[in-house]
């Protein structure tokens, strides 16, 4: 076996989605799961989550967004589709590369959303940066919102990133 | 009203961004769909 661009485009790859479901699958944890969860459970057990439970997924979440992005973008340039990807494919009118973009800039997007305004606003809200309580307020909707945001996100991107080797590659977008 | 104050409105954002982004790319690729 030659140790050639196919070979460390399947590691990066293999990188990229083991990151892409730590970080997904907290998203869609926190979202279907941890948040109306905590609005339906006793007060006295909401510490539990804000003290040993967010911050651990957070850990994870944020950091499995970064290194999903480094190896997604790594493999697009190993590749050789990064620039056509990045310009939606309107450079080279590309099904391929209008899909794997649309795909790449929703998770840019969404990775810029995690370390600027989520992660920011939740260290304020578990009291890891000094808050007042309505600063903590305001903070817990902006990173819900964006939480959201992210989610709603995450199904177009989650069908661009599935799509480029199903449906463009089949011909079905022209 | 903001539909991502609820987890369905969410969802529904999300699908309706899906098919919006399906047509984008049919004409970006020059082509109608499938």
């Amino acid at each position: 076996m030659e140790f050639d661009s196919v070979f460390w485009g399947f590691l990066l790859r293999f990188a990229h989605v083991a990151s892409g479901i730590m970080w997904i699958g907290l998203l869609w944890y926190f979202n279907f799961v941890q948040v109306p969860a905590v609005a339906s459970m006793p007060d006295e057990l909401k510490p539990a989550i804000g003290k040993h439970i967010a911050p651990r997924a957070l850990f994870w979440f944020r950091w499995a967004a970064l290194s999903t992005v480094i190896f997604g973008l790594w493999l697009a340039w190993v590749e050789g589709y990064l620039a056509d990807a990045m310009a939606l494919g309107f450079t080279n009118n590309g099904a391929l590369e209008a899909t794997i973009g649309f795909g790449m800039w929703l998770g840019l997007i969404m990775a810029f959303n995690v370390w600027m305004v989520i992660w920011p606003n939740q260290k304020k809200v578990l009291g890891m940066v000094e808050a007042t309580d309505d600063q903590k307020k305001a903070s817990a909707r902006m990173a819900l919102m964006a939480s959201r945001a992210n989610t709603a996100m995450s199904i177009p991107m989650l069908f661009a990133m599935l799509g480029v080797r199903h449906l463009a590659g089949m011909g079905a977008f022209g | 009203m903001n539909p991502l104050d609820s987890l369905s409105g969410t969802v529904i954002t999300g699908l309706v961004l899906t098919v919006l982004m399906v047509l984008a790319i049919s004409a970006i690729a020059g082509g109608g769909g499938a």
